[in-house]
């Protein structure tokens, strides 16, 4: 049985790692590659990048540092943030990601996704949606949550996945940064509906809300950043927790 | 010197990085020399089988393959290849270990492509050396190869069992990868580069 996955997130900004609430008030927590090579030694199962660089030179500095991350780590990673064109992807890819994740570019022009999977396969492609839920429907929104779009989620997702995704990772902006839990109903449904592997990014804050999204919320895998980043949670803990409590972990 | 088999099948550079972090002296070729007086090869394959065998056959590499006398590592497609023939493309195959590769089956249950860590077991030979039953290894795939007795790891998907790892006399092979397998994937390749 494949193990759920634990994967801490990094954003990354001029090569630091920040954390964001609710997507703004950005604070430095560490050097990429240093804390990507100790979340790997305490047993995370994967690892996201995220570019939040605004600028050329910031895109250019990830580059490089995304092959620092390959030649330093020996599990997967996924890296996004800015990726609109076949460039990027060829970019990326050579620098040694695994999987890179599209989002606003995506949604602006969704026939990327199928020119990627069609050119790398749909491993190397993950699609990230960004919701918000509005009198009780998701609808998907670019650029860091800061424009909504009339994407609803569900068929959004659905859409991503027969182009050719071959994950999909939904960050609810709701929950983001609360620390009070997932959108667990939102990602039972997504699981329901689609055949793809669904991510879970958005409001963890304990053990238990981890424990739950696997869970009920039926997510392949949950996402988080700064209970690890600020050490609320520690990897191994977290992973025997779930062990136990019945969930599929990969432990070291 | 360990030679990886240059034969455009897109993305070398974690094999390469992997087996940097482990110290390992490796040269990227297609030269028939260099491959078979290499002390190990390792074949790494991504993308579709039958654009794998095309590329191998148009570098006139598929005999040079098979006769090779030393260890060899066939990792993912570049393992699929090493089987008698795989449903994608119907392509065939070099025909090294006795198994067909097949496209995994509809199932609820198990998710297509089969993404991520799964357990390994009936784990046999020098290959998962200090190795138990049971660990987890990564995979990313939706054709697998057979059961079959040259079968020396099996994992399960969803209602399906196969092949996790091939061996044949000197030639090896790995449907997960070893080099993004963590800790136990690093002690895989450290065993097969101590063969």
């Amino acid at each position: 049985m494949v193990a759920k996955r634990i994967i801490p997130c990094l954003d990354v900004k001029d090569g630091q790692v920040v954390k964001g609430i609710n997507f703004l008030g950005l604070k430095e927590v560490g050097d990429a590659v240093e804390m990507g090579v100790k979340y790997s030694r305490e047993g995370a199962d994967e690892l996201v990048y995220l570019d939040i660089s605004a600028t050329h030179e910031g895109r250019h500095t990830f580059a490089e540092l995304v092959e620092r991350i390959a030649a330093g780590i020996n599990i997967p990673f996924t890296v996004g943030g800015g990726i609109s064109t076949m460039d990027d992807a060829a970019r990326l890819l050579d620098a040694g990601a695994d999987k890179i994740s599209v989002n606003s570019a995506a949604i602006k022009d969704p026939t990327l996704i199928d020119r990627i999977a069609g050119k790398y396969g749909s491993q190397f492609i993950v699609c990230a949606i960004d919701a918000k839920c509005i009198d009780g429907t998701w609808f998907a929104s670019t650029h860091g949550g800061r424009n909504m779009t009339d994407k609803e989620l569900y068929s959004w997702a659905k859409e991503a996945q027969d182009r050719g995704a071959g994950e999909i990772l939904f960050t609810s902006m709701d929950h983001d940064g609360t620390k009070n839990g997932y959108a667990c109903d939102a990602y039972a449904k997504l699981s329901e509906i689609l055949t793809i592997p669904v991510i879970a990014s958005g409001g963890a804050g304990s053990i238990a809300h981890i424990e739950e999204v696997l869970t009920v919320g039926k997510a392949d895998a949950a996402l988080a950043a700064s209970i690890f980043h600020y050490g609320e949670i520690a990897i191994p803990d977290l992973k025997k927790s779930l062990s136990e409590a019945g969930v599929p972990m990969r432990l070291k | 010197m360990i030679a990886i088999v240059d034969y455009n099948t897109g993305n070398l550079r974690s094999v390469k990085n992997a087996l940097e972090r482990l110290g390992c002296e490796y040269v990227l070729t297609d030269d028939p020399k260099v491959l078979l007086a290499a002390e190990k090869v390792i074949m790494p394959g991504v993308g579709n089988a039958a654009d794998a065998m095309a590329n191998l056959e148009a570098k006139g590499l598929v005999d040079v393959i098979k006769s090779i006398r030393r260890p060899v590592l066939g990792i993912c497609v570049g393992m699929q290849i090493m089987c008698r023939d795989s449903e994608e493309g119907n392509a065939k195959c070099l025909g090294i270990f006795d198994s067909h590769v097949r496209r995994f089956p509809e199932d609820p249950e198990a998710k297509v492509p089969h993404m991520g860590w799964n357990s390994i077991s009936n784990l046999d030979g020098k290959l998962f050396k200090g190795m138990a039953g049971g660990c987890h290894v990564y995979f990313v795939h939706s054709y697998y190869p057979e059961l079959c007795p040259d079968t020396i790891a099996t994992c399960r998907h969803g209602k399906k069992m196969f092949s996790a790892a091939l061996k044949y006399e000197n030639f090896y092979g790995t449907q997960f990868h070893p080099e993004k397998s963590g800790d136990v994937g690093e002690q895989i390749l450290r065993n097969f580069i101590a063969l």
